[in-house]
């Protein structure tokens, strides 16, 4: 556990989140401390991205609190929260490059909506953001021109545009190839220590992001079920840790999709139905 | 691409389409033509205006001086009031006489100014003394056709 | 039976519901739209860039049907008109078909299937790909971005474009009236100016046409941002756009006409 100070920068409290009657999220607890890059892990449909959606405000939770910077994010007013995505940098799945415009103006797309910087300042500002994923070269390209990791890393450049205290990653490295996984890791972990920022990277990628992470949280049907430094995790003997991180096939989150009846039942049963049928 | 050349083209199609809306207005409609100055209001009476309409021509020896505005009922002398519009440039002496005629046999109806002697001229709000209604066809041949039975009647005595 | 009965008039419920639902937020939005669209007026080069992409690149399809359009009605004019020994009436027919009605209808048709379909399939990517989500995490309001440039583009460029098929037509049916057919060329001129008015037929088509443009428009960037935000959602959303606004464009046109001409 990380020592629990009231410093932390983002602080879920007892977060509940249910679309429409189906619960997502049933009562987590996380902190983000200043500084440091925290993971939430978990597989496929747990409810990782909707927990970077309710830090970013984009939906409210049913019950429980995001505090980011100690304020309480589902009660700001709709300025306000605008004011605190200014300060927040955030990477989509896929990058959502906006695909009709160059990547010169994808990262200079923020500047030029919140500040009055003049053109040729906000060049040497974009020029300098793609320079740090290193990608100066590609500034007029068009992001249909991109490979998926070139397009990861402009909107990676995109999202520290305003230099940010809080960045937040979803599935950072789905879809990339080894070394463009090794890049975008090694520039979350530099950047989020170049801008004295703070990282939340939602992943189900174990191996790639427990080199560079903190602080792990394993999330699953909503809840918390780990947490701890890569080493305690690595170490876990907790059964869905162990599963996950060495990527079993079966253990705890069970191969087989639950049905009401077992395998015997149901052949007999749908062949009998077939019979009738025919 | 580039914003120059964006504003170019953009540049090109309002200006076509403005062409297009100036075409129409000038070229098809009447909008030249228009009674657009100024214009001042006479009415007339008539026991009958037949097909009549509102904006139909006022003419004066076959130029059109003006449109009718307004077309209603009296309802305590049966009689139809017709508001014309006329242009401000035309002046008619006070007993003009003012009638409905057909351009054609079939044609659009309009209302004829039949320009009098007197010294004085109509103003803005008169009302028109002399007019003669429209020509009801179905009347005319029916007038025709008795008038024919009876010729033909005393013909016979 | 009871039971498939009961079925039935579930899904009809269900089915009403969802549709009011859906005229309701499709309101709201439009009144979103409206207040958020000091953006696309203060940065009008956001406005211009779809002008281009709606009006713009809509222009061969509006030219060429409209010449084609107008030539028809030149020969099924005068076919018609030549029996009552009034070919000369040929311009009068011609020009107010379309000023009155061809123009704005037509016109707004082919809009709906080529710039009404781009924006919304625009729109529905940008959201299934996350750019909408992207640009609401950075503090920027999609609508005032994405939606109310495309919205007033649309609104802009569509009375431009019927005013554009109107005149392209009335050379059309010039064409094939008086140089073709032979009628003469004056009469078909002086008989259009006579009977074409300018406040009555002129200013009542572009207006006709203004309404449709905001139809569409409307339609356009509602179905585009209440997409579902996968392939077959955005493909969904952008058949519905065609159709729903042809549909409402021509019911706006008959209530429109009602209002308009009626008795005069």
């Amino acid at each position: 556990m990380i020592s629990p100070s009231s410093d932390s920068l983002v602080k879920i409290s007892n977060l509940s989140f249910a679309y429409a009657s189906r619960p997502v999220l049933t009562g987590i607890n996380m902190e983000i401390p200043r500084g440091k890059v925290v993971a939430i892990m978990g597989a496929s449909g747990c409810g990782k991205t909707t927990t970077l959606r309710l830090i970013g405000g984009q939906i409210k939770p049913t019950s429980g609190e995001v505090r980011v910077d100690g304020k309480v994010v589902h009660q700001m007013s709709s300025d306000g929260l605008y004011q605190l995505r200014r300060r927040m940098g955030m990477l989509f799945q896929f990058g959502a490059l906006f695909t009709d415009m160059s990547v010169f103006d994808n990262v200079a797309f923020q500047m030029r909506e919140h500040t009055d910087l003049p053109e040729d300042l906000i060049n040497d500002l974009v020029l300098m953001k793609l320079n740090a994923v290193g990608l100066r070269g590609a500034h007029d390209l068009m992001p249909s021109e991109l490979s998926g990791g070139m397009a990861r890393r402009v909107a990676l450049a995109r999202a520290i545009a305003l230099d940010p205290m809080l960045m937040m990653y979803d599935e950072p490295f789905a879809g990339l190839d080894p070394i463009s996984m090794g890049i975008v890791g090694d520039l979350i972990r530099k950047l989020n220590d170049a801008l004295g920022a703070s990282s939340i990277i939602v992943t189900h990628d174990v191996q790639e992001s427990l080199k560079i992470v903190d602080y792990v949280y394993f999330v699953s049907e909503g809840k918390v079920v780990a947490e701890g430094t890569p080493e305690e995790i690595k170490a876990s003997k907790a059964a869905y840790v162990h599963q996950f991180v060495w990527g079993e096939a079966d253990g705890p989150v069970p191969f087989h999709y639950p049905t009401s009846q077992s395998y015997g039942e149901e052949i007999m049963t749908q062949s009998a139905k077939a019979a009738s049928r025919g | 691409m580039n914003r120059a050349t964006l504003d170019l083209w953009v540049g090109v199609f309002v200006a076509i389409g403005l062409g297009a809306l100036l075409f129409l207005a000038l070229k098809v409609g009447n909008l030249s033509s228009a009674t657009s100055g100024e214009t001042y209001r006479l009415q007339a009476k008539f026991d009958n205006i037949g097909g009549l309409k509102v904006r139909g021509a006022v003419k004066s020896a076959g130029v059109v001086v003006g449109r009718v505005a307004e077309i209603d009922f009296d309802p305590e002398t049966y009689l139809a009031v017709v508001t014309m519009k006329l242009d401000k440039r035309y002046k008619f002496p006070s007993d003009t006489f003012v009638t409905i005629n057909t351009s054609g046999l079939l044609g659009e109806q309009y209302i004829g100014m039949e320009v009098g002697g007197d010294s004085l001229m109509l103003k803005d709000g008169d009302v028109v003394k002399k007019t003669q209604s429209a020509v009801v066809l179905e009347k005319l041949i029916s007038q025709f056709m008795f008038s024919k039975a009876a010729e033909d009647g005393n013909a016979k005595k | 039976m009871a039971k498939r009965l009961v079925a039935m008039l579930t899904n009809l419920g269900n089915r009403v519901t969802s549709a009011a639902w859906r005229l309701g937020f499709a309101s709201r939005f439009f009144l979103m739209i409206l207040v958020h669209s000091g953006t696309s007026l203060r940065r009008f080069h956001l406005t211009i860039r779809e002008i281009y992409f709606a009006g713009a690149l809509s222009l061969i399809i509006i030219l060429v049907s409209g010449l084609f359009v107008g030539m028809v009605l030149g020969l099924q004019g005068y076919d018609t008109l030549q029996r009552y020994g009034s070919a000369e009436a040929l311009g009068v027919l011609v020009s107010l078909s379309l000023v009155r009605e061809l123009g704005p209808v037509v016109s707004a048709l082919l809009f709906a299937s080529r710039a009404g379909s781009a924006i919304t399939a625009e729109i529905g990517l940008m959201k299934a790909t996350e750019q909408l989500s992207a640009m609401e995490m950075m503090a920027v309001n999609p609508i005032a971005r994405v939606v109310a440039p495309r919205f007033w583009a649309g609104v802009v460029s569509m009375p431009l474009l019927a005013a554009l098929f109107s005149a392209m037509g009335i050379f059309g049916g010039y064409l094939v009236g008086v140089k073709l057919i032979g009628v003469d060329e004056g009469s078909f001129w002086s008989q259009m100016q006579a009977s074409v008015d300018f406040r009555e037929d002129i200013i009542n088509g572009v207006i006709k046409s203004f309404v449709f443009g905001v139809i569409i428009s409307w339609i356009a960037v509602f179905e585009g941002y209440d997409s579902e935000p996968t392939a077959e959602g955005v493909s969904g959303a952008t058949t519905r756009t065609v159709v729903t606004s042809s549909l409402a464009v021509l019911a706006a046109d008959f209530i429109l006409t009602a209002f308009m001409f009626r008795g005069a």
